[in-house]
């Protein structure tokens, strides 16, 4: 009887642990902002700002409720400058489970040109979308040039690598 | 045509000033729209430049104060733009310009544009530290390309960050609750609405009626059910539907997918201005403008992506009556 209820509070308390790793996990990620120069030729050049999902339509009114339906928890941004030219913005948001970031991805896509990074990405001339876990990130260009693209890409394997 | 710097060094120093205009000329707004009333329409101008970008897709910033005049004249029906200006703002007074800068630096009111619009004021006879462009936030208003200046003596350029909202709510309809800016509330006499058009995610298209969400301190409160009636309730509380009386819409860049934020995929440059007092037959208008760029590219109206601008035809009912949507009272003039 007791060592019974010492192995049912043993594996209540470590799926609790497990549970608070996996939620402190993905709702605490590391900085997935590349630091400038980290990724050849960008710079960061604002803080990041963070948004809950309460807060979020102060950042993306009018957008917010999308992600908010899909469960996101926290919304990170910061703006980037690549050979200080190109101006650019990445938003990563953290949504609750790797489902809600694949509605947001799947949503209005479909003639964008498929991309490999984290789980699944599709990428225009001017901007990019990926998902990786429970994380989605999107970065936009403000300007069209040749090197856009490329140049969007290089500083997104710097975004997942840190995911 | 100034150049931006020579502009700015200008209304730094009031040299745009050029006195006071004739009491004749200070009819308002007034004699306009009895004027337009006699034909029983509601007179709407979208004014173009097939020119305004260039080969790489750049705005000609050098090429918007003609479309201004053009666009502004022909609403009036004089041949100078300064004398038209004088119909529509009354010169001694503090003018706001309500700009959007929510869809950051892609897809935000054009600097151009609101510097265009600031020298013909001062031009017309406002005082530059009468006027005062604003929107939700410093961030904003960067983001639109302008310069944050508290300067009494200069245009005034800042958000309801440093302005703050009335402590006392007010409402209308569905709109309970509503913390109005102080700078619409206290600092503005008459607003000039320049919004910027763009497809919404939840009210199918933004432009003149929703560019006020950026006059309370909680718009997110307004989006239920498609923006409707939240859209129409908030333009008829008394001191939004009397101050705001003129659009200068910004359809010169726009997106028709995928907004209200900045998507570069979704960009398209109708190359417009579309001006005129009447705010619902104005999102008519550009409504339409955006379903003809959709059917263009082969995508669903917004009705079947199940999401119309209801909020323009409740604007137009006889609960709020801010405007009229039947295409049949548009007087549209394109030129």
């Amino acid at each position: 009887m007791i060592h019974s209820k010492i192995c049912r509070l043993t594996i209540v308390t470590v799926a609790m642990a497990a549970a608070i790793a996996f939620t402190g996990c993905k709702k605490h990620p590391a900085d997935p902002f590349p630091a400038s120069g980290a990724v050849g030729g960008w710079q960061k050049t604002s803080d990041t700002r963070t948004f809950a999902a309460k807060d979020l339509w102060q950042y993306i009114d009018g957008d917010a409720e999308q992600y908010v339906s899909a469960g996101v928890v926290t919304t990170s941004t910061s703006d980037y400058k690549y050979q200080d030219q190109l101006e650019a913005t990445v938003d990563v948001h953290t949504m609750g489970d790797s489902a809600g970031a694949r509605k947001i991805l799947e949503t209005g896509t479909s003639d964008a040109k498929p991309v490999q990074l984290g789980d699944a990405g599709v990428a225009y001339a001017q901007s990019l979308i990926f998902r990786k876990g429970p994380y989605l990130v999107r970065i936009v260009a403000y300007e069209s040039t040749p090197g856009t693209p490329q140049a969007l890409l290089a500083l997104a394997h710097g975004v997942e690598g840190k995911l | 045509m100034k150049s931006r710097r020579e502009f700015i060094k200008d209304t730094a120093t009031g040299a745009l000033l050029l006195g006071s205009s004739a009491a004749a000329e200070q009819l308002g707004l007034a004699a306009v729209l009895d004027r337009h009333a006699a034909d029983g329409k509601s007179r709407v101008v979208v004014a173009r430049d097939a020119a305004l970008h260039g080969q790489d897709g750049q705005l000609d910033e050098k090429r918007v104060l003609a479309l201004l005049d053009r666009a502004i004249a022909s609403y009036v029906g004089y041949d100078n733009p300064v004398k038209a200006w004088k119909q529509i703002v009354p010169v001694d007074k503090v003018i706001g310009l309500k700009v959007n800068g929510l869809g950051k630096k892609g897809i935000s009111t054009h600097a151009a544009l609101v510097m265009a619009v600031c020298e013909r004021l001062q031009q017309a006879g406002v005082k530059a530290g009468n006027i005062l462009v604003w929107d939700r936030s410093a961030r904003d208003l960067q983001d639109c390309g302008l310069t944050v200046s508290t300067d009494p003596n200069r245009v005034r350029v800042y958000g309801n960050d440093v302005g703050g909202f009335e402590d006392q709510p007010v409402a209308f309809g569905s709109a309970v609750n509503v913390k109005l800016a102080k700078i619409l509330t206290r600092e503005c006499d008459m607003v000039l609405n320049l919004p910027i058009l763009k497809d919404h995610e939840m009210a199918g298209v933004t432009f003149s009626m929703k560019n006020m969400y950026g006059v309370v301190q909680h718009p997110n409160e307004l989006h239920a059910a498609g923006c409707n009636p939240g859209v129409a309730d908030l333009n008829c509380i008394p001191v939004v539907r009397k101050k705001v009386r003129f659009t200068i819409g910004d359809a010169m860049t726009s997106v028709y997918d995928g907004g209200p934020g900045f998507h570069p995929e979704r960009l398209w440059q109708p190359n417009a201005l579309i001006v005129g007092e009447d705010r619902v037959a104005i999102d008519h208008t550009a409504w339409q403008m955006i379903e003809r760029k959709r059917a263009e590219v082969g995508m669903a109206t917004l009705e079947g992506v199940g999401r119309p601008p209801r909020y323009i035809a409740t604007a137009a009912d006889s609960a709020h009556g801010l405007g009229v949507n039947d295409p049949k009272h548009i007087h549209l003039l394109e030129v």
